[in-house]
């Protein structure tokens, strides 16, 4: 297992926002975390990254627990964010942002090398590396951000939703490009409320609800169910 | 036309000291939301390092200059450490409170030590006066405009070119995300806190360098219109704080010369209100609403 989440409780100040939840990820998966606005879903991710600390519960990568760790920590263990709402640094270039992204490494010919990458993946960046990030299109700022979290080479990326305010056509572009970067071997944990496009890319699926994981399985057969649909699904 | 440049020659002298000293306000306004109202006495620490080492170590202008800025960059992190660091989840009023704290401990703190009295800074440059086509200068001027400006351009190739330079501007901007490209938070906040005070403490020197007297107080009017500069040019951004104090030192300057010395730091209070007024977030923000 690379990822593994057992019984955590976090709290804000009085606000049970997770309630003892559990959860896995093994190595190459697409997993998806789905549930209303509200349900919990960032906080999940920012306590797996750090910013947030559980009360209670484990949470293990590769078999060390990192609950509590410092942020920077986690990151250099590699575990990358692409936070909710992108969260580019709007006052730097999107070449500075990528380097942002590559703060914990030393290893320069791997940092070129994955910029490369990056600009492949992503084209538009390439021809907006001096321009600030500020001035991207919505679509653009969530490649920038899916980028600059690919430049700290993670084992494991947490995607926060990747496809809020898209147009259908951009979300369709970045849930390929989410697969791809699946299938050159980073593992995936994906946030999202747009719960049809998270199950279309995703191999396994876990429903949140108001701090409680209330149904889990195989994306595909989640999808197929019509009483999952209708119960937590939105139809 | 003499006249005129001559007002610009000493206001640049006074801005520049408050630029140096208003880059220290805004970097750490920018970084921890704090206006960091010990600022100034850094300052005054840092006069006071270079008297000693000029007086008692007998060193020359650069190596006390640069002795002081490092005894400020350690007593700035010590500041943010001991002071500031555990009331970071605290509202800011918190924190506020607890600068004028931190002010008024350095200020006392240091007549304990050093004695409420005035002492006379050493001259380190030669008094020669020297007279270019009517505008007069000593070299002290000059040694103080370079100063600044050097140490200006160096903060600027450090903010804009060096990985510490970059985590300052990922914090400054948003804090969460820079945690999330693995910076350490901390340490940048002790490096803006180092810088900063550092500055301040050049600044100090360079003060008792011109006019030759220093005392335990002697941080509190230049702190208040270093404020006023980092305000002016719109807080939180470095560019505007070096305009802002070199657009405080010169309009002081010519105010001065009208023969309205004795207004001198009204007009600064009054330049700062309107702009207020007129540009609320100063002359180089832009006029955003706090993020919530
Ligand atoms: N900073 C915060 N302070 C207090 N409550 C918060 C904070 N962030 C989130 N919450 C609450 O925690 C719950 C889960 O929020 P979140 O994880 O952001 O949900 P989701 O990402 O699924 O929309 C919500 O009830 C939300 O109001
Ligand atoms: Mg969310």
């Amino acid at each position: 297992m690379l990822l593994k989440i057992e019984n955590i409780d976090v709290y804000y100040g009085a606000i049970h926002a997770l309630k003892g939840i559990s959860l896995e990820v093994s190595q190459g998966e697409i997993v998806t975390l789905i549930g209303a606005n509200g349900a919990g879903k960032s906080t999940t991710l920012k306590t797996i990254s750090g910013l947030l600390k559980p009360k209670t519960g484990k949470i293990e990568f590769k078999g060390q627990n990192i609950a509590g760790a410092p942020a920077q920590k986690i990151v250099g263990l590699g575990i990358s964010q692409v936070p909710e709402g992108r969260r580019v640094f709007a006052n730097m270039t999107v070449y500075e942002n990528l380097e942002l992204g590559a703060f914990m490494r030393k290893d320069k010919d791997g940092i070129k090398k994955d910029l490369d990458r990056c600009f492949e993946l992503f084209p538009r960046l390439l021809e907006r590396k001096s321009q600030m990030a500020g001035t991207l299109s919505g679509g653009e700022q969530q490649m920038l951000a899916t980028a600059r979290g690919l430049m700290s080479k993670p084992e494991i990326m947490l995607l926060d939703e990747p496809s809020m305010g898209l147009a259908p056509i951009l979300v369709k572009q970045i849930f390929n490009i989410i697969k791809e970067i699946n299938q050159s071997g980073t593992t995936i944990l994906l946030v999202e409320q747009n719960a049809h496009m998270a199950l279309s890319v995703a191999h396994r699926a876990y429903v949140l609800e108001t701090g409680n994981i209330v149904l889990s399985g195989p994306a595909k057969e989640m999808a197929e169910s019509e009483e999952i649909r209708k119960a937590y699904l939105g139809g | 036309m003499q006249v005129f440049i001559q007002q610009v020659i000493n206001g640049l002298s006074v801005g520049s000291i408050y630029a140096l000293i208003a880059l220290g306000y805004t970097m750490v306004y920018g970084i921890v939301k704090l206006i960091n109202f010990a600022h100034g006495d850094v300052l005054m620490v840092g006069a006071y390092v270079g008297f000693f080492a000029t007086t008692n170590l007998g060193m020359s202008f650069l190596p006390a200059l640069i002795l002081s800025m490092v005894v400020c960059a350690l007593l700035g992190v010590l500041i943010e450490r001991i002071a500031y660091k555990p009331l970071r989840s605290h509202p800011r009023i918190t924190a506020l409170i607890t600068a004028i704290g931190v002010s008024l401990f350095l200020e006392y703190g240091g007549m304990l030590v050093v004695g409420p009295q005035i002492q006379t800074y050493p001259s380190v440059f030669p008094d020669t006066i020297y007279n270019l086509g009517g505008v007069t200068f000593k070299i002290g001027d000059i040694a103080m405009i370079s100063t600044a400006v050097i140490l200006m351009v160096l903060l600027q190739f450090i903010v804009h070119y060096t990985k510490t330079g970059k985590a300052m501007r990922a914090v400054s901007f948003d804090y969460q995300a820079a945690m999330l490209m693995g910076i350490n938070v901390n340490n940048t906040i002790s490096a803006t806190f180092a810088i900063g005070s550092a500055l301040a403490a050049a600044a100090g020197v360079l003060i008792g360098v011109y006019y030759n007297s220093i005392d335990p107080l002697m941080g509190i009017i230049p702190g208040l219109k270093a404020f006023v500069a980092a305000v002016l040019g719109g807080i939180g951004i470095i560019p505007g704080a070096m305009v802002g104090g070199l657009f405080l030192g010169i309009v002081e300057s010519f105010v001065s010369w009208a023969g309205y010395s004795t207004w001198r730091d009204a007009v600064a209070f009054a330049i700062l209100i309107i702009v207020l007024i007129v540009k609320p977030a100063g002359l180089f923000g832009k006029n955003i609403r706090e993020k919530v």
